[in-house]
């Protein structure tokens, strides 16, 4: 089973949530991974620390031109929906950043010049945490392309992996699609303030448009939520937990400590989120 | 010479688009006898990435041997020096005045980009 912890809002919460319950997982099941697939910031490891194994470059196709059989007609520019062609009289310029790897200029030149080589935009990592798998994506500095590199941390999640919990970056675009696309459950972490109810619709529309079940983790929780609570009745939302707004917890937080290991009361609330998310299979 | 100036709309009169990628219109002239004119609406403008370059396939598409602008992204730079395209920037407020400064001997010519990427009307 796949779950994702995805936003809408940016620093909601989503790693808190994702290392506590899959740590938790962790000690009471077999086969738990926590997947980092917050690529251009990855923070897990911070929580986590586990003994990295592995690391391996990830690599996208860009194209390259054979110059000699290049009649520069310019075909191969007009056809890319991406820009990343050029076609001057004398020669064509890649721009390879702008490439997205489909292809559609090899297909299109009429003389067979244009071939595919490859370029890395970053990292594969895993590695262990006790009982507990890690993997995760670190992007190049200065490089675009998250979305690849999050689709190849995903398919590094093997079969002698029973519960994996996807952690995804804010927002809505592109690499959260591809973080929460073809997983089984979303867990939507919010806070109870204007900006990250606005944040959630987008994220809630995102995740029905994806056709996959998802539930909602309230954090920082106030008593004055009203302004959620009738979003979540009117959209018959279900809330799968509640963490409280305390400075302690923030703080414990902030100095890169497991919410698990602070008390028994925030404990227990990990405990039955795991219970509730369990009973989804 | 065949040179293109960034538009804001389709005429002698119109204001000068300082943007090069992003601009809404080319205007196509001989600056010799810049009555005789054609547009051509840029496409560019409205591209997800990657407009500079667009911007260039047009203007080399053209034929044109230089190109009157405000600002040129780094892009937009390298792909209109590859093609050997000279880029220029003319203080003006239409059309018209930047064909005349030109022709004055007041365009500077870039050597290098005139702003950083997505810069809009920020100059480096």
């Amino acid at each position: 089973m796949k779950i994702t912890i995805a936003s809408g809002k940016g620093g909601t919460g989503k790693t808190t949530v994702a290392v506590n319950l899959a740590t938790l997982a962790a000690g009471e099941m077999d086969g738990v991974a926590y997947v980092d697939c917050d690529v251009e910031e990855p923070d897990g490891h911070l929580f986590v620390h586990p003994q990295i194994s592995s690391e391996e470059e990830a690599q996208v196709p860009v194209p390259v031109v054979d110059e000699d059989r290049c009649t520069h007609c310019g075909d191969c520019a007009r056809a890319c929906r991406f820009n990343a062609l050029l076609a001057t009289k004398k020669k064509v310029i890649i721009f390879q950043e702008l490439c997205h790897g489909c292809g559609t200029c090899s297909i299109v030149c009429p003389e067979g010049a244009i071939s595919e080589t490859k370029r890395a935009i970053g990292v594969v990592r895993r590695g262990q945490a006790d009982s507990m798998t890690y993997l995760g994506g670190v992007l190049n500095v200065g490089e675009n392309m998250a979305t690849p590199l999050v689709g190849r941390v995903k398919e590094n999640i093997t079969n002698d992996i029973s519960l994996a919990f996807i952690d995804a970056s804010p927002g809505t675009s592109c690499p959260v699609i591809e973080a929460v696309r073809d997983t089984d459950y979303v867990i939507l972490v919010t806070e109870p303030t204007p900006f990250g109810l606005s944040d959630l619709k987008l994220a809630v529309e995102m995740t029905r448009e994806l056709d996959i079940p998802f539930g909602v983790v309230i954090n920082r929780d106030m008593d004055t939520t009203s302004v959620l609570e009738d979003y979540f009745e009117r959209e018959n939302i279900d809330i799968l937990a509640r963490i409280p707004l305390r400075r302690d917890i923030a703080e414990t937080v902030s100095r890169g400590n497991m919410l698990l290991d602070y008390n028994n009361e925030i404990r227990n609330i990990f405990q039955s989120l795991f219970e509730l998310i369990a009973s989804k299979r | 010479m065949k040179i293109a100036i960034t538009a804001d709309k389709g005429s002698l009169d119109a204001p000068l688009d300082p943007r090069f990628g992003r601009c809404a219109w080319f205007i196509i002239l001989d600056s010799s006898s810049p009555e005789e004119f054609t547009t051509i609406e840029n496409r560019a403008a409205s591209a997800g990435g990657g407009a500079g370059v667009q911007a260039a396939q047009e203007i080399i598409d053209a034929g044109v041997e230089a190109v009157i602008s405000g600002n040129y992204g780094p892009r937009a730079y390298d792909a209109l020096s590859t093609a050997g395209i000279s880029m220029y920037i003319v203080e003006a407020q239409t059309i018209r005045q930047a064909v005349e400064a030109f022709n004055a001997g007041k365009g500077k010519l870039l050597d290098s980009p005139s702003a950083a990427a997505h810069a809009g009307l920020r100059r480096i």
